[in-house]
């Protein structure tokens, strides 16, 4: 298999990406030759085949496709929870062969902790790290404010509405403030009205930080919307058939859905998805 | 809230329904003439007990420490083998099988041996109550650990979690509702176990009380036994309900009572 994609591009700079202010446009995820397939008893399943991408320093990255096409697994690749068939995925030049340290993670369905306080699912990989939980508690509610949520830390999760279940797992996912956020198709199971706002927070989040973001999603508009790039995806084999620039001001309102420029880029995705099949033609 | 749904509404419907009974079964014995070694009138059995207190207490006791510890034991033990079986695909071949094949024995068959083994005293009570009670907190607890999410999983192993970690953070708080589920079964089971094997040789426990009385037709103080035998199988199935509530206050059936405020955090 191909060891790296040959597009002329210099060798990453392995250890070179440590200054964390502007560096967008350097490579921090390389995926070169990714092939992942499942074998069950009714034969292999090709989830992934020849994924070549790299993820930038900096960049909100959107994975798109339809369901079965293989972009969950991707994500899980990138955070070290599957063996690859084939391939590498190095993160900084490092290859990922255990989940990497600097890298949050943020699941559709939440899985919040029904027995701790809003508060102490947030710290609970603090814990974990066999950190003081003491000494990041203000940083947890410093993150909890942000997504307006500081007077429900010591409420327990089933109390919460579902958006808000979903914003305590993103403050879970930044609370050790990783360069790297995955996120797979977190806003997925929410109503509209509630993943419009959780996308325009996100999105001031990722202004504000410039955090590696990598987002997974069907939602054409969704993925245009946040995305410095979206990376369009087919299925049987999982594979990516187009890597899309969005060129869009920053930052984003949610009116800039009504725009021409935003409209051209959900229409191209969508002929995209109608060349392959994917989507029956319009009338 | 009208009052027969608070709390003190409840008991006393409850005590009404218990002495409406009671008072159905005294009038029927009067009426019918009912001889005491046939159907002995609640009064009866009453008195029986109110005029010997402490050797009832003392019998009462002992079945009650031969269950308490036959439970006891199998929630140790039971705890233990589920997490083998959870953790060890070796353990799960072996021991589970081997558990299924133990439980299809009808455990009074095994009771004589028991009592072969470790004389009359308590010990083949206690080792019963174990025997009996141990396989559906096995079960149950397997299950519970079992059914994390695997989203959860994989949160557990991104935040690059050690086996003990996820085990105690994350496994075990899920499966406690399931645990006490089991628990709840193997604590009626554990009473009869221990029933069982008073039956078979003893010298004290309720189980003596109704297996020597029986031979001198003295009903009335089998069914004085038979009361106190529903009375601490309540209160010892209450006392696993009530360590229910304290542990896993934020289980699904307990949401409806109101909002529920901040819960003790049980299982950190």
């Amino acid at each position: 298999m191909a060891a790296l994609p040959g597009d002329g591009a210099p060798a990453a700079p392995a250890g070179a990406a440590g200054a964390s202010g502007d560096g967008i446009g350097e490579p921090y995820v390389r995926i070169a030759g990714l092939d992942k397939t499942y074998h069950s008893e009714r034969g292999d399943v090709e989830a992934l085949k020849a994924i070549d991408l790299d993820i930038r320093n900096g960049e909100f990255i959107s994975v798109l496709g339809p369901s079965g096409c293989g972009k969950s697994t991707l994500l899980k690749c990138i955070a070290g929870l599957e063996d690859l068939t084939a391939g590498d995925v190095a993160i900084r030049g490092q290859p990922v062969v255990e989940p990497p340290r600097d890298t949050g993670i943020v699941f559709q369905r939440d899985v919040l902790l029904d027995w701790r306080s809003v508060l102490d699912n947030v710290l609970l990989p603090i814990e974990f790290a066999r950190l003081r939980t003491g000494e990041w508690r203000d940083k947890a509610l410093e993150l909890l404010h942000l997504f307006e949520l500081e007077d429900f830390a010591d409420r327990y999760p089933w109390e919460l509405s579902g958006g808000m279940r979903q914003r305590v797992a993103i403050c879970r996912g930044l609370i050790r403030d990783p360069s790297l956020l995955l996120m797979d198709e977190p806003f997925g199971a929410l109503d509209a009205i509630t993943r419009d706002e959780l996308n325009l927070e996100l999105e001031r989040m990722w202004e504000a930080t410039h955090k590696t973001i990598v987002f997974i999603t069907h939602s054409i508009p969704e993925a245009v919307f946040l995305s410095s790039r979206v990376v369009v995806m087919s299925r049987n084999p999982g594979r990516i058939v187009e890597i899309l620039d969005i060129d869009l001001d920053r930052p984003r309102a949610l009116d800039i859905r009504e725009t021409p420029a935003f409209s051209g880029y959900v229409r191209h995705i969508r002929e995209i998805f109608e060349g392959l099949g994917v989507m029956k033609r319009g009338q | 809230m009208d009052f027969w749904s608070t709390r003190n509404g409840r008991i006393l419907n409850v005590a009404l329904v218990l002495f409406g009974f009671g008072l159905i079964w005294e009038g029927a014995v009067i009426v019918f003439g009912i001889k005491p070694f046939l159907l002995p009138a609640p009064s009866r059995v009453l008195a029986d007990i109110a005029a010997e207190p402490l050797w009832y207490g003392m019998h009462t006791l002992e079945t009650l420490k031969e269950t308490a510890l036959g439970f006891l034991l199998a929630v140790v033990v039971g705890l233990a083998m589920a997490i083998g079986i959870v953790f060890s695909r070796f353990v799960e071949q072996t021991l589970y099988t081997f558990l299924v094949a133990i439980n299809s024995i009808p455990k009074v068959a095994v009771a004589p041996l028991f009592i072969v083994w470790f004389g009359a005293g308590i010990e083949p009570k206690v080792a019963i109550a174990f025997l009996i009670a141990v396989f559906p907190i096995v079960i149950d607890t397997v299950l519970g650990l079992r059914s994390v999410e695997p989203d959860m999983l994989d949160l557990a192993r991104s935040m690059r979690g050690s086996a003990m970690q996820t085990l105690w953070k994350i496994r075990f708080p899920t499966a406690l509702p399931s645990m006490f589920a089991g628990m709840k079964v193997g604590i009626s089971f554990a009473f009869i176990g221990s029933i069982v094997g008073e039956f078979v040789a003893s010298q004290a426990g309720l189980g003596f009380v109704i297996d020597s009385a029986q031979p001198t037709f003295d009903t009335t103080r089998i069914f004085a036994a038979i009361l106190l035998l529903a009375v601490v199988g309540t209160i010892l199935f209450y006392t696993v309900e009530l360590a229910e509530r304290a542990f896993v206050p934020w289980h699904v059936s307990r949401r409806r009572e109101g909002t529920a405020g901040p819960a003790p955090q049980a299982a950190h």
